[in-house]
This record gives C-alpha cells, structure tokens and sequence, in this order.
C-alpha cells in the first residue's frame, strides 16, 4: 500500500511540477522536455490505475511521435527564445486570478461532491475482469463493438496526413517534373501537321 | 358650353405639363394656344349669351364636401359678372398665350410655361365662374400659386425665387385675412353659398360677434376681412410689396397676371359680394381709403423708376387703387368697367414693353434706352395708344371708365369719397405724367444705348405683335362700346342682380349728374402731366436731374418706394428669418436631427467601434474569453446548487 | 488521505493539469508552440480523468475513449503543427503578439 502511495504521489508531484514548467520555461525546447517527462509521468499513474496497455500506448505514440514533431518544429523553426518578459507579467494578475478562480472551484466540486471511496455499484457496461489481461480485454472490446469508431479514427488519422501534406508540400520551381496524365493524353490532331511545301519555298 | 370654356385650359395645361416631352415644344404651344382660343370664343359667345342676352345660369358640377351641416358643391355661376370676366379673362389670356409663342421662342422650357399660363387661366375662371366661397378660395389660392411657379419661372434666378417667395408670403398674408372672413361668414350665415349669404344678409345687419373678446359689427368685420385678402392679391398699400418684384418673371406674366387677370380678382371678389358689402358701409368706407391711398401712392412712385417694367407695374397697382375706391362708393360697376378697360390697355403696355425690351436685347432701364421711335415704329404707336387709353384721353377707352370713376367718387358725397375723388385726381396727373415719361424716355431723344445693341434693334415678328393689334382694338373700343351697358343707362338690364347697389349708394346715377368741372377736372389733369413730361424730358432734359438734386430726399424716397420694403424687413423680416434659422439649425438640427438620425447613426458608430476592440485578433485573448465564460458558467451553477440545497 | 489513494486523488491531479494548460494558452507571451502544447497538456488531463473512472468504476469505455482522444490529439497535434510550419514560412515569426490579423 504504501509503495502505491509513494509512486502515486511521486508521479503526480512530478507530473504537475514539469506540467508548470511547460508553461513558464524560457527556452522552447525545455518546454518539449518537460513535456515529455510531465507524459512519462502520466504513463506512470496510468500503470498504477492497471490501464498499462494505455500506458503503453501514451509513451509510444505521445511521447515517441507527437512530442518529437514539436521537437522537430522547435528546432526547425529556430525560434529566439531571449523573448519579452513583460507581457508575461502583464497578464499574469488577471490570467492567475481567473486560473485560481477555476482552480478553486473544481476543487470544491471534488470535495464537495461526493464522498470518495463510496463507488457506484452499477454494472459498467465493459466491466473489468481479472480473467483477462487489460490489452486483451481492450481488444476484445475495441473490436467488437466499437468497431466503428475504430474506423474512423483511422480515417481521422489519414486526413490528418493527407492535411499535413497538403499544407507543408513545397514543390520545387526549379525542376521540371513530368505530367504522365497529359503525356498520355496527347493526341496526334495536336501534335502533327501536314503541309505542302513548295520547293524553294519555307514553311 | 360653359363647362368647355372653364376646364379647356385645364385640360390644355395637363397635356402640355406632363406630356410636354413628347408633344415637344411646338405641340405645347399649339395646344395650349388653341384651347385658349377656342376658350376665347366661347367666352364671347357666353358673354353675349348671358350678359347682353340674359341667359343666366348656374351648372352645377359635383359635390365637393357634405358634412354635417356644411354643403359645398363645385358649380360655375354665370351671371353678368362672371360672364365679363370670363370674356376678358379667356380673350386676354389667348392673346398672351400666342404672344409668349414668340417671346419665350428661345426659351428652353416652353411646354412648362404653356402649361403654367393655361393652368392659371383655369384657376381665375375657377375663381371667376365660383359659386359659393370655398370654390372663390379655390381659384384664390391657384393663381397664387401659378403666381409664385411663373415669377419663379427662370427658378435658376436667385432673385426671381426670392420675388416667388415674396409674392406667396406676401400674399398669404392676405390670404389669411381672407380665410378668417369666410370663416366669419360662415358663423354669421351657416352656409358658403352665395346664394343663402346674399339672400339672408340684409337680415344680419346690425349682428354682433364676439372678435377677440371686444363684441363687433358682424358684417363689418367680416367684409374687412375679406377685403384684406383683395389687399394682398391686388397688391393695395401695406401688402403691395411684391407686385414690383414680380417683375422678375417674363413679360407675358407680367401682363396676364399682374395686369389683367390675378390681381383683378380683389376687384371681382368685392364687385361680387357687393350684397354682402352694401351692408357694411364701414367696410366700405375702408376700402375706399385704401384704395385712394393706393391710387395716388403707386403713381409718386412710379415717376421715379428707371425701370421700364417696374413703371408700368406701379401704374397697375395705381389703377387697382382706382378700381377699389371706385367698388368702396359702391360704383360696382365702374370698377369692373374699368378693370375689363384696364385688362386690355395694361397688358398692350407690358407686351408692348416686351416688344422693346427683345429689341434691346434684354436691357429694362430706360436710361439706357432713347432714339426708337424709327426702328420699331409699331411698337411706338401701339404704346401710345396704351399710353393714351391709361391716361385717360378720349375716346379711349380709359377715359370713359376712369372718369366714371372719379365722377362717382365725388358724387358719393362722402367724406371718404371726396378723399379719394383728391388724390385719384392727383394721381391722373401722375399717371399721365408718368406714363408719357416712359414714352419720351424710351422712343424719343438720342440713343443711350450702345451701338451694338442700337444695331440689333428690330421689330417683334408677327407673332407677337398681332396679339397686340387685338388688345390695342380693346383699348381703343371697349370704352366707348361699353359704356353704355357697363355704367350708362343700360346698366340696370346689363347687370341686373349679379351687382347689388343699395338706393342710398347710388353713386353712378349721381355721377351722371355732377357739375361740369367735374366731368371735365380728370382730363384736364391728364393733358397737364403729358405737357410737364414734353417739358421735362423733351424741350428741356436738364430739368428732372434739377428738381431731383433740388428736392434729394422726396426723390429719394419716391425712388425707395416709401421705404416699405426696408420698413418691412425690419420689422418682420428679420425677426422671421431668425426663428425661422434658429428653429432650423437649433431645433430640427440639432435636436430632432441630433437625438433621432444621425444622433442614433452616430452612437451606433460608437457603439460598434467600442464593441470592435474586443476583436483584438489575438487568439489567446479569445481562448481567454471563452474562458471568462466557462468560469462565470461555473460559478453560477455552483452558486444555484448551494442556493438550492440551502 | 496520504495514504489511501483515491478516486479523488487522480482527479486532484487532472484538475491541476487541465487548469496549467489553460494558463498556458493565455499567459504566455511568447509564441505559439507553447500554445500548442498546453492544449496536449489538457487532453492529457482529461485521459487521466477518464483512466480513473474507468478504473473506479470497473468500467472499460473510459479507457477505449482515451485511446480515441490519444487518436485524435495526435492528429490535431500533426495538423496544428502543420499550419505553424507554414504560417511561418509566410509570416516569418510566430510570436503570439504578432498574430493579429484578424483583428477588427
């Protein structure tokens, strides 16, 4: 129990904290990198709450694809991070006092709302069962009857490519590249002509 | 018939007015000339039918407002009265008509001005064939407007607006008057018609109204103000103003309007309602005041302008002086014999003027003129027979009705009659003097004029001057023909009840027997103002400039017309236009404009400039606002929960 | 309350998170990446959300939805990196301050 606890609790201090340093880090590459480790830690605290494939998943896919492309563009972009304080602090009064407003009354509904450890004893409509490893019981789950949805995530992740492509594809004015389609389109009333020439005479 | 002759100019006036453009200008002239011709003719035949032949008649039309008690129908009365207006009107009005075809030949809005001129012919029938007084106010307040729309008619002329102007409010003042004295007829009779009022006026005399909180004479109060609106459309003095601005508009105006038809209708009004005003002889006895006054207050005036037109203007409101007092010693009768005599003399004498003026290219001061009596010899004789008609020489025509007049005047035997039989005298004097100064000034002497202009002098073409042999013809017959029927013995069958001259009025049949100098008085006036003109503007020309130095401020003050337009614009002008500014800018500008339009368009403005910088375009500042909402959103429900559990 | 880790604990923590986010979008000044990756950090929160629920209440959907938010902040990562790359090949920058056309 009190393992759990410790890594809980180390987890989420850890998570929060590089969470507050995303946001006020100067350099824009230390706020990847605490990105990064503020996802590492997320994937820890869901290894605690037994979803380990999604666990998985988050450090493959977030950390391993999405946060290396922001590494990517920060870096390409080559953006001056010496950049102006004073609009930070300009802000911060009425920003920090709207965030604490929000912060405080979330809070309330968590303490407020219910008494925690009184857990609805409904039946979910996946229940969990130990029977089966937390992949599998996904699997069986994500492919029966959510199948659907399945699909069109997938469709959703070929838009985004084909998005991304289409926004960021620069072609090169300077190199000639074929155009098979009107190569194959040509026809021979457009490309030859018969004339009678008369000796002596040019075309 | 009759019908015909009251609405052709009408129908004439819409067909030139809207359809001008297509008919184009040659076809609005010949159909207005043409209906007004064959106006003319039916007027004649009309006048001979119903005034020499005693078909009296009343057509009635439709009705026009029943409510209630009141009843007023549109019907055209033909007695002998309106029968001799008619004629005049339609005879002159026809040969201005086919005067203007040449006049305003080079104008650029003939059809408009044809239609204009028919238009007005239609409202003075209107006014002259009426038969009970809303339609009288009907035909009124037309001509006041063809008034205002023909002095304006080169509206591209600040002055002639400003004269447009002046003549409409001037003339509504009258108007005022005169709407209060058919108000008053109405809560005296309880009825507009001309019949019930004639017919029940006798019984009304002696009747008190309360007027402002003082109790007056009933019928007096009534003719005064009735007669205030003849001041202001005939242009008597105190609301004569505007008669020599109106010069502004074209000559033919001039002459139709302003000479022979629309400022006769004081006249006609009182000849009229001669039942109702026999029984009021105070009113009367202002009406001859007035009009004395205005006789010899317009001639004074007018042997000091330099202005061609401006002279011949005074004279006609001279000579509406004439016709008024003649109507206030109840010579009815003389009054509208010498209107129709006057008609036809006064409008040769401005289209006459007309003629001169074309020659000289547009020039109207007399100083500039002089020498041409060779160049246009019609021209110079048919004003001398205007000029001898107005003065009074016989046999033309002015002679029989003006001396009837002053006969009448004297034998009235009155005080007031005796005041104006003086100063109508006086003003023969001036009349003639003034009047043969014209001629002198303008035909004879050595030519004032540049060369250029001398070269181009020329005679009218036929066109204009034809018109002018047939007024001329009036002027020199009408008055020996007419005599007898109009004031001479014939009298009582020519008029018998259009006019109402009570037996102890009997002003004509007294004129008839005045002493020998009387009769012979006017004349002999009239032959010393032509002799004092030769004296001073032929035999010895220094002589004016003399007496004008010598006498600087009576000549000045003749020349400044008494001063009444300075005097007016003192008192009322000024005031008026700064109420009227101030209403404008500070009123309607400023606070209906300032708080509903543009006040509005404006704050609106700002409203939406303020509002547009919340679009800042930063993004973040819009996640920010959403965010503002989710947290309001949020703390509303927390705070609806906690309320409700409490 | 050290100890015995609750439901409510992880949803401590997603709060804390999602609330980081939000004052990431609006009080930094500097440019917009830093955006792009606040808004990670909230969907961050709200998988931790759906995590702990789905194991508090023994109910797998929650974890099928975070997959399918994982799925889908990917590829609205991939695209608003995208339109980054190219708003600053036209623009030249991409400092918050001067992204403002569409202002007014």
């Amino acid at each position: 129990m009190i393992v759990q606890a410790l890594a809980f609790w180390l987890f989420a201090v850890v998570a929060v904290a590089s969470g507050a340093m995303v946001v006020t880090a100067r350099n824009p590459v230390h706020s990847v990198l605490f990105l990064i480790l503020a996802f590492f830690n997320a994937a820890g605290l869901f290894v605690l709450l037994g979803a380990e494939f999604l666990a998985m998943i988050l450090v493959v896919v977030y950390v391993g694809a999405v946060a290396v492309l922001f590494l990517f563009v920060v870096m390409m972009l080559d953006i001056n991070f010496v950049e102006l304080r004073q609009g930070f602090q300009r802000y911060l009064p009425i920003g920090g006092l709207i965030g604490l407003v929000l912060l405080c009354e979330l809070f309330l509904v968590l303490v407020a709302g219910w008494s925690p450890g009184a857990p609805v004893k409904t039946a979910g409509s996946a229940p969990t069962s130990d029977a089966v490893s937390n992949t599998v019981a996904l699997g069986q789950l994500l492919y029966t009857r959510y199948v659907y949805a399945f699909q069109a995530a997938g469709v959703i992740l070929l838009v985004a490519m084909i998005g991304a492509i289409v926004l960021t594809l620069r072609a090169r004015e300077d190199v000639r590249r074929q155009k098979i389609a009107i190569q194959v389109a040509r026809a021979r009333r457009e490309t030859i002509e018969l004339v009678k020439v008369r000796s002596g005479e040019g075309v | 018939m009759s019908v015909a002759a009251v609405f052709l100019p009408l129908l004439a006036a819409i067909v030139a007015g809207f359809f001008g453009r297509w008919i184009t200008d040659r076809g609005a002239q010949f159909v207005t000339c043409g209906a007004m011709c064959v106006s003319g003719v039916l007027g004649v035949i009309l006048f001979f039918q119903v005034a020499v032949g005693g078909n009296e008649f009343i057509a009635p039309l439709f009705t026009f407002i029943d409510a209630g008690k009141l009843q007023v129908d549109w019907a055209l009365k033909f007695d002998t009265l309106s029968a001799v207006m008619v004629m005049v009107v339609t005879v002159v009005s026809a040969m201005i008509h086919i005067y203007s075809v040449g006049y305003m030949a080079e104008d650029p809005s003939i059809p408009r001005f044809m239609a204009y001129l028919s238009l007005f012919t239609f409202f003075m029938l209107a006014l002259v064939t009426s038969e009970n007084f809303v339609q009288l106010f009907f035909g009124w307040e037309g001509v006041g407007l063809l008034s205002y729309l023909l002095i304006g008619f080169w509206y591209d002329r600040p002055t002639a607006n400003a004269a447009a102007i002046k003549a409409f409010v001037v003339n509504r003042i009258g108007d005022f008057g005169f709407s209060l004295g058919i108000f008053s007829v109405y809560f005296i009779f309880g009825s507009l018609h001309f019949g019930d009022v004639f017919h029940a006026a006798p019984e009304k005399v002696g009747l008190t109204i309360d007027f402002l909180g003082w109790q007056v004479d009933g019928l007096t109060v009534t003719c005064i103000l009735l007669f205030v609106g003849a001041m202001g459309k005939s242009a008597q003095i105190g609301l004569h103003t505007w008669l020599p601005d109106a010069m502004e508009g074209p000559t033919p105006v001039s002459a139709l309007i302003h000479a022979a038809t629309m400022v006769t209708a004081g006249v006609f009004m009182v000849a009229r309602l001669s039942p109702l005003f026999e029984y009021a002889p105070t009113a009367l006895a202002v009406v001859v005041v007035i009009g004395g006054t205005t006789a010899l207050f317009a001639a004074t005036v007018g042997i000091a302008q330099t202005d061609i037109k401006k002279v011949i203007a005074y004279s006609t409101c001279s000579q509406l002086g004439y016709m008024f007092f003649a109507a206030g010693v109840s010579a009815y009768s003389a009054a509208i014999f010498h209107l129709a005599t006057h008609a036809f003399f006064k409008a040769l004498l401005f289209l006459g003027a007309g003629s001169v003026i074309h020659a000289m290219s547009g020039e109207q001061d007399m100083r500039k003129m002089g020498g041409l009596w060779r160049f246009i010899k019609i021209t110079y004789v048919l004003m001398w027979i205007g000029s001898l008609a107005l003065a009074g020489i016989p046999p033309f025509a002015g002679y029989y009705s003006k001396d009837t007049i002053l006969e009448a005047a004297f034998a009235a035997g009155s005080g007031v009659g005796l005041y104006a039989f003086v100063l109508g005298t006086a003003a023969a004097f001036l009349t003639a003097f003034y009047s043969w100064r014209l001629l002198f000034l303008t035909f004879h002497g050595a030519p004032r004029a540049d060369h250029e202009t001398m070269h181009h002098v020329h005679e009218s073409p036929w066109v204009m001057i034809l018109p002018l042999f047939v007024l001329a013809a009036g002027a020199i017959a009408a008055g020996f023909i007419g005599y007898d029927s109009f004031v001479g013995d014939g009298r009582e069958q020519f008029w018998r009840e259009a006019i109402l001259v009570l037996p102890q009025h009997a002003s004509i049949e007294a004129a008839h027997h005045v002493p020998a100098w009387v009769s012979y008085l006017p004349l002999l006036m009239a032959l010393g103002g032509i002799a004092v003109a030769y004296l001073a503007y032929i035999s010895s020309p220094g002589l004016p400039a003399l007496v004008a130095a010598r006498f600087r401020p009576v000549y000045l003050f003749l020349l400044n017309k008494w001063y009444f337009d300075e005097l007016y614009n003192f008192i009322f002008v000024r005031g008026a236009m700064l109420v009227g500014f101030g209403l404008w800018k500070g009123g309607d500008g400023a606070i209906i404009d300032g708080l509903g339009p543009d006040g509005i368009a404006s704050t609106t403005q700002h409203a939406a400039v303020g509002a547009s910088r919340i679009q800042t375009g930063y993004v973040y500042h819009y996640a920010f606002a959403m965010l503002i909402g989710v947290v309001i959103l949020v703390s509303w429900y927390l705070a609806y929960i906690v309320y409700k559990v409490q | 309350m050290f100890l015995e880790i609750g439901l409510g604990h992880y949803l401590g923590v997603a709060i804390a998170l999602f609330t980081l986010g939000i004052l990431g979008i609006f009080i930094n000044r500097k440019n917009v990446i830093i955006i792009l990756m606040s808004i990670e950090l909230m969907l961050l929160a709200v998988n931790i959300n759906f995590v702990a629920f789905s194991h508090f209440l023994h109910d797998l959907v929650g974890q099928v939805f975070a997959m399918f938010v994982l799925t889908v902040a990917a590829a609205e990562a991939a695209i608003g990196l995208a339109i980054l790359v190219v708003y600053f090949r036209n623009r030249g920058t991409i400092a918050v301050e001067d992204i403002n056309l569409m202002k007014g």
